[in-house]
């Protein structure tokens, strides 16, 4: 899988509060969520994204309240992949279920800007920030993160499982 | 292996044997919960699963709390997918408008939740119901439709940090002050992935109620699970409340690896307050000086019980709120509601001129019932103060003990009980 996009980027601790304010829960259809994605960050946010934009933040992203609509407004919005320091944990499961890949990459996160255009090669394992002129190594996903996302989320993995119980 | 209270929890649920810190389980649940927010996308994933049925209809809890009463037309909608839902699996834990609290007040309240049980929620206060020695954590709403299908769930055992307390804690510091201590030193993702274990004589001589607000906000702190022993006290709540496991023990082995140890002494501090726009932005009250309020909440599922109210009127009895503040006070369960009643607190309540409302989340996640229009300032009993969380993206939420609360909404600024 590769993607290829326009880094947004965004600070340290995200709060789910940021990603989508606790007024826009009355719903969980990804383009109504996608379309308030960073409303509690900046009003508008959004509209700045193209889909297929890469969303780069810094430490502990996705910090705060467990709401999956986070992960999917992310999606709705239309933005693949985030790239970050780090994560707060539920939102790291979440994000995996919901089909949205995270990357967490420590330190080496700072060499992104914002607006840089970067390729991500999943299968290398390869950032290439081309604004930059740099190359990023990062780890595999977890197997077991792996086998979720490749089941494209957790509702897969399950119906998976229940239909060889019931089979 | 010398085991510490997360590896001895899980290990209670698990049939695979943890031999290290980073393991994957896979876990038997006791108890799985959702909210009016986090249930409709719980079901709607349950369902597109393939699940027919839930594996026990005695072991999952909807609690209807977030936007309770009903704010409008939507959140009145997203009630009617979870009342379905209710019925059609004939669950025995459905609660809604009358029946319902805040869910981490109601359940241990109820003894749905107790000692050695492990719970997942589709919140992330879930993890409260470590103050009863439970693992109990918070997961999206798609992992808890997976723990509701198969009554399991996958779990990274995770390593522990020992929080000590110790010293004389003064008359006015509260369980909040000690988890906002904690979260002021470790900042908000100094837990991440890891459980926070309590421990010392501060930590055994604090009641079952002021170990559920510590528990509450170990996720501040970025943690898993925020866990405590089960003791004498432990064991007298969960007999009042009808909770099972009333006769449960458990300690940490002594000598077990912990991650990191890290020691608060009490003595000599005054209560704390957490600044806009983290919880970890914590300083002494009386750092805080000319910064004048127009809301005060007391209640949510970190300060709404009943040791809270009695702390708050204590404070409230016979003073007045000061002009042009809203102090409004929501106990946090119908039976909280009642026994403050009975007990005179509501009456004490009114003539301060506070606003008493309904049990509900409302105004902590900037929902309804208390919201802060542009450049307002709240104390609040709450657990976050992100940007916004209360309402608009240029309001200020200060979060504190009820002592604090309430001594806040009689001065008109932020001020501690010695100020009165």
């Amino acid at each position: 899988m590769i993607y290829q996009g326009k880094v947004h980027r965004v600070g340290e601790h995200i709060d789910t509060d940021a990603i989508i304010p606790a007024r826009f829960l009355v719903t969980s259809d990804p383009q109504k969520l996608g379309e308030q994605c960073m409303a509690g960050l900046e009003p508008n946010w959004v509209k700045r994204v193209h889909p297929g934009d890469i969303l780069v933040s810094g430490r502990n992203f996705g910090c705060g309240s467990s709401r999956e609509h986070a992960p999917i407004a992310i999606l709705g919005a239309g933005i693949p992949l985030v790239i970050g320091h780090s994560f707060a944990r539920i939102f790291y499961r979440n994000a995996f279920n919901t089909g949205l890949p995270l990357l967490e990459i420590g330190d080496a996160v700072e060499q992104i800007k914002d607006g840089d255009s970067l390729k991500v090669d999943m299968a290398a394992g390869l950032i290439e920030d081309a604004t930059q002129g740099i190359k990023l190594h990062f780890p595999p996903i977890p197997a077991s993160m792996q086998a979720i996302l490749d089941q494209g989320g957790l509702v897969g993995y399950v119906k998976a499982r229940l239909s060889a119980q019931h089979g | 292996m010398l085991q510490t209270l997360a590896q001895k929890l899980l290990q209670r649920h698990t049939s695979d044997e943890i031999t290290q810190d980073g393991q994957i389980v896979q876990c038997k649940v006791s108890m799985v919960l959702a909210n009016d927010i986090t249930g409709p996308l719980a079901i709607k994933s349950f369902y597109s699963m393939g699940a027919t049925k839930v594996f026990d209809r005695t072991k999952i809890a909807l609690v209807m709390d977030h936007f309770t009463p009903q704010k409008d037309i939507a959140s009145a909608n997203q009630v009617l997918i979870s009342r379905k839902f209710a019925a059609e699996q004939q669950l025995t834990h459905y609660y809604e408008g009358g029946d319902a609290g805040v869910e981490h007040t109601l359940l241990p309240e109820q003894g749905l939740v107790g000692p050695l049980d492990l719970v997942v929620g589709a919140d992330s206060h879930t993890c409260t119901y470590g103050g009863l020695g439970a693992f109990a954590t918070g997961m999206g709403s798609t992992d808890v439709a997976a723990a509701m299908a198969l009554g399991e769930t996958w779990l990274k055992v995770p390593s522990t940090i020992r929080v000590e307390y110790q010293g004389e804690a003064d008359r006015d510091l509260r369980a909040k002050d000690l988890i906002l201590l904690l979260i002021g030193r470790i900042g908000v993702d100094g837990a991440l992935y890891q459980a926070l274990e309590f421990a010392g004589p501060v930590i055994d001589a604090l009641e079952v109620e002021g170990r559920l607000t510590m528990a509450n906000m170990a996720i501040e702190a970025g943690a898993k699970a925020g866990l405590f022993p089960v003791d004498a006290k432990t064991r007298a709540y969960c007999a009042e409340h009808g909770n099972p496991n009333a006769q449960a023990d458990l300690r940490a082995d002594p000598g077990c690896h912990y991650a990191q140890t890290v020691k608060i002494d009490v003595s000599g501090l005054e209560p704390q307050v957490s600044c806009p726009h983290l919880p970890a932005n914590v300083r002494a009250v009386s750092e805080l000086k000319d910064l004048p309020i127009q809301q005060v909440v007391i209640g949510s599922c970190t300060n709404g019980r009943i040791s809270d109210l009695r702390d708050a009127a204590q404070i409230l009895r016979g003073r007045k709120v000061s002009r042009g503040v809203r102090c409004i006070i929501l106990p946090s369960t119908p039976t909280v509601w009642k026994q403050a009643l009975k007990e005179g607190l509501l009456e004490i309540f009114m003539d301060a001129g506070c606003i008493v409302g309904p049990c509900t989340c409302g105004p902590c996640l900037g929902g309804h019932m208390g919201i802060l229009g542009d450049g307002e300032r709240a104390v609040a009993t709450t657990n976050r103060n992100f940007k916004g969380r209360m309402g608009s993206l240029d309001s200020e939420v200060y979060l504190a003990s009820p002592l604090v609360a309430a001594a806040s909404a009689i001065c008109g600024h932020i001020a501690g009980p010695k100020s009165l």
